[in-house]
């Protein structure tokens, strides 16, 4: 199921930022939170509030990495591709996750379970490699684990 | 309650010292993100569970991260009167024996990494020995912290108190002679007298090109304008570099500290932390530092009763590698997409809402407070000439013990590596260590005796960066090395200007072409053409420095760029097209484990015979290599 979207805490979110035109990206941070994604009619909600032009919302939901304009999963998966976690065979992990989830980077699960994206770096290198779901960070991940460390996230 | 006098200061310090030696048992368990992803967050719970269990009186804190990840869960156990017993890798299983052999006074030897019988204070000079010559006793074969082999040769200034200290106690952070450095500064010194004594320190910073921090800020100083900024960089996006993280979450207060500094320096009375989305404990941390600064104080309108303001604001970035660099933060700060501009004014002129903006890396702003306690003279005695003071590296990749290493300027990488670190795992031997990041390179065996500093890691074609060093073994290959990062700043160029756009991508389909079998004679020289205009004809530092990874591997290992051109063979076994995976009838002992994990079924064999390896359906996906234990599947 899509995530349902709760106006009146959208309202609140924007009213907080209101007059302060430099926080558009927490903003859209905070509304993403709230709602998983930025549907199309919350951001022409906050370019009227908050008197953005659409056009300037738009290339900040769209350029930074944070930001999805597609419905995400109830669990984001980041397979981090930092460099130390590309040594110790990040690439074979992402191919595991890939392969048991029957989705590719960028997609969700037709449930809705998960969400599979990657990241630049979690600032965990000393664990290498990890995979955060949510806001876990699973450090010394190994291809044959994978499948017991999903199973948590229902 | 407002600190306003030194008197007031001390009274927060006295609170502060019996908090961090409260005269009873104290245990800390390591709680920064390496740890808490190492299940220091089960071994916190379980502590306090079989405490109440076992109705004893012990107090339990979070700390930030020693440093030696490797190690993680690390735990502390300081009774009064004996020395800090350092525990690691402690799982909450082991918890329920841990406090058991505490409740009968004795020391579980076999889990422990080291010792402490005092504690520097580095900000104060000052070594407090906290045990007694009973407490001596028993402990004669532990080894002392400053004995083991990851700690010996390290000096910490910037994470002085990471590990040392509860991130969240204030107290704590004074106890160990914080804020004293601000009161001076605000109380005895004009904005002149700081910045003549950072300059003269010698500062560079710590977050990349290595700009003198003393001549930023004069520069700012110096600006035309009433309002001015003073940002914190924490977008710490290199990959492989955690530095700024840990000292985030780890002690915080120094770099609010370093902030109020630096901005009564400048003239300005409001500040910006730049931290990226990807460290929420990070982020949490500081809030709630932020929010308890402002609460004593040390935040907002009449600093330490100086009358003198500055607030500090957090803004998370969103996943952007470009907004790293200065202007394209300062752009992102304003609402609006990273991108960078051309400097033809400097940013400490016309910056964040073009107005003057001073902006340093949180390892730099940390340094900050500790150079005004100790004084220029004291920090610029150590290094090297042109690189004063420490720099913190986070030693990861194919390393023995991986872990944030803080070490005074101009020690060898051989030192770093072999004597600090353990060396190369599993006795591989070394190939290269790449340090700078994407704007970096890899440096070889040979020259493995390098001091490492800002001058003689640019010489050598690669830079200091913000301190990521990944160390790199045989099996590791330096094209896909290249053609990972050239992929990533592909990624990460926000498109602007032409040659990074458009070069970064030519150079990666070179360098991809090159690793899957395509590549052809010419395109060497290609790739250094590219190099040579990416340098010249960008806009930022993200494509001037583009081709640094390239270019060096290049320079190192040309040969083996060589060997996938004219060979179409990879040899270290990286690049999936060229290489097989074959299993060795000598070694396999047909135990059936990679014929379970294969994924296409493209292994078969009776149990107990050697297995076959069927290379029309291998995806070369590693499993089979992951779970063997004969070695018996290798690659060709």
């Amino acid at each position: 199921m899509e995530p349902s979207i709760n106006n009146e805490k959208i309202d609140s979110i924007i009213e907080k930022y209101k007059g302060e035109k430099g926080l558009l990206i927490s903003l859209l941070q905070d509304i993403q939170t709230e709602v998983n994604y930025l549907p199309r009619e919350i951001l022409i909600k906050v370019s009227k509030e908050m008197d953005i032009p659409l056009s300037q919302v738009f290339s900040v939901a769209t350029f930074f990495k944070a930001f999805s304009l597609k419905p995400r999963g109830r669990h984001l998966i980041n397979i981090c591709l930092g460099t130390a976690c590309h040594v110790r065979g990040a690439i074979g992990i992402l191919g595991k996750i890939e392969r048991e989830l029957n989705i590719k980077v960028g997609d969700t699960t037709k449930d809705f379970r998960f969400t599979l994206e990657t990241v630049r770096c979690v600032g965990c290198c000393s664990l290498s490699p990890v995979v955060v779901i949510d806001e876990n960070t699973h450090g010394r991940v190994k291809q044959e684990k994978v499948f017991t460390v999903l199973e948590n996230y229902r | 309650m407002k600190i306003k006098t030194p008197e007031d200061l001390y009274m927060i310090k006295n609170e502060g010292l019996k908090a961090l030696y409260p005269g009873k048992t104290k245990i800390t368990v390591g709680t920064s993100t390496c740890g808490l992803a190492t299940g220091a967050g089960k071994v916190l719970e379980s502590l306090v569970d079989e405490v109440q269990k076992n109705d004893m009186d012990i107090l339990i804190e979070k700390v930030g991260c020693l440093g030696f990840c490797q190690k993680e869960p690390i735990v502390t156990v300081l009774e009064p009167g004996k020395p800090k017993i350092i525990y690691e890798q402690i799982t909450p299983e082991k918890v329920v024996e841990l406090i058991a052999v505490l409740k009968r006074g004795e020391i579980k030897k076999d889990w422990v990494l080291c010792k402490m019988e005092e504690e520097e204070c580095l900000v104060e000079g000052v070594t407090k020995k906290f045990c007694n010559e009973e407490g001596l006793k028993g402990v004669e074969d532990i080894c002392l912290y400053q004995e083991v082999d990851f700690y010996r040769k390290q000096l910490k200034i910037a994470l002085n108190n990471c590990g040392f200290i509860d991130p969240e106690r204030i107290e704590e952070y004074i106890a160990r002679g914080g804020y004293f450095p601000l009161y001076k500064v605000l109380h005895e010194m004009s904005p002149q007298e700081v910045i003549e004594e950072v300059k003269q320190s010698g500062l560079r910073g710590r977050g990349g090109a290595g700009f003198p921090t003393g001549v930023k800020w004069e520069s700012c100083r110096n600006a035309k304008g009433d309002i001015k900024y003073v940002i914190c960089n924490a977008d710490e996006g290199d990959p492989g570099a955690y530095m700024d993280r840990s000292i985030l979450e780890g002690d915080p207060y120094s770099v609010l500290e370093g902030m109020v500094i630096g901005a009564y320096a400048i003239g300005a009375h409001e500040g910006y932390i730049y931290l990226r989305n990807e460290y929420p404990l990070a982020i949490r941390t500081i809030k709630k530092s932020i929010e308890k600064a402002e609460g004593c104080g040390l935040l907002g309108k009449n600093i330490l009763n100086s009358n003198f303001d500055f607030t500090v604001k957090i803004n998370r970035g969103g996943g952007a590698f470009v907004c790293g660099e200065s202007s394209a933060l300062m752009a992102s700060l304003e609402g609006k997409v990273g991108e960078p501009r051309a400097k033809y004014i400097r940013s400490v002129e016309k910056g964040l809402w073009d107005r003057p903006s001073n902006i340093n890396n949180v390892e730099t702003w940390a340094n900050v407070p500790v150079i005004i306690a100790r004084g220029a003279e004291w920090f610029a005695k150590i290094g090297t000439k042109s690189s004063r003071g420490t720099k913190v590296f986070s030693v990861v990749g194919k390393v023995n013990n991986t872990g944030l290493v803080e070490v005074p300027m101009g020690i060898s990488l051989k030192e770093i590596i072999y004597d600090i670190c353990g060396g190369v795992q599993g006795n591989k031997k070394f190939k290269a260590v790449q340090t700078g990041g994407p704007s970096g390179g890899c440096i070889p065996e040979s020259l493995i005796h390098l001091p490492v500093d800002y001058e003689e890691l640019t010489r050598v074609g690669s830079m200091m960066g913000s301190g990521g060093m990944i160390v790199m073994d045989e099996d590791t290959c330096m094209v896909d090395i290249a053609n990972y990062f050239l992929t990533f700043l592909e990624e990460e160029s926000c498109g602007k200007c032409v040659p990074c756009r458009e070069g970064i991508k030519r150079a990666r389909q070179v360098l991809q072409g090159i690793t899957e079998g395509r590549g052809e004679e010419g395109d060497i020289e290609l790739l250094q053409d590219l190099g040579a205009i990416l340098k010249d004809g960008s806009l930022c530092g993200l494509g001037t420095s583009a081709a640094n990874p390239v270019l060096s591997t290049l320079r190192y290992f040309r040969e083996e760029y060589e060997t996938h051109i004219r060979n179409k063979k990879c040899p270290a076994g990286v690049c999936r097209e060229l290489f097989q995976y074959f299993i060795d009838p000598e070694r396999c002992e047909g135990c059936h484990r990679c014929v379970e994990v294969c994924p296409q079924q493209a292994v078969s064999g009776e149990k107990r015979q050697p297995h076959s390896m069927d290379q029309s359906k291998c995806i070369k996906c590693g499993a089979c290599v992951e779970v063997c234990k004969f070695g018996a599947i290798v690659k060709q």
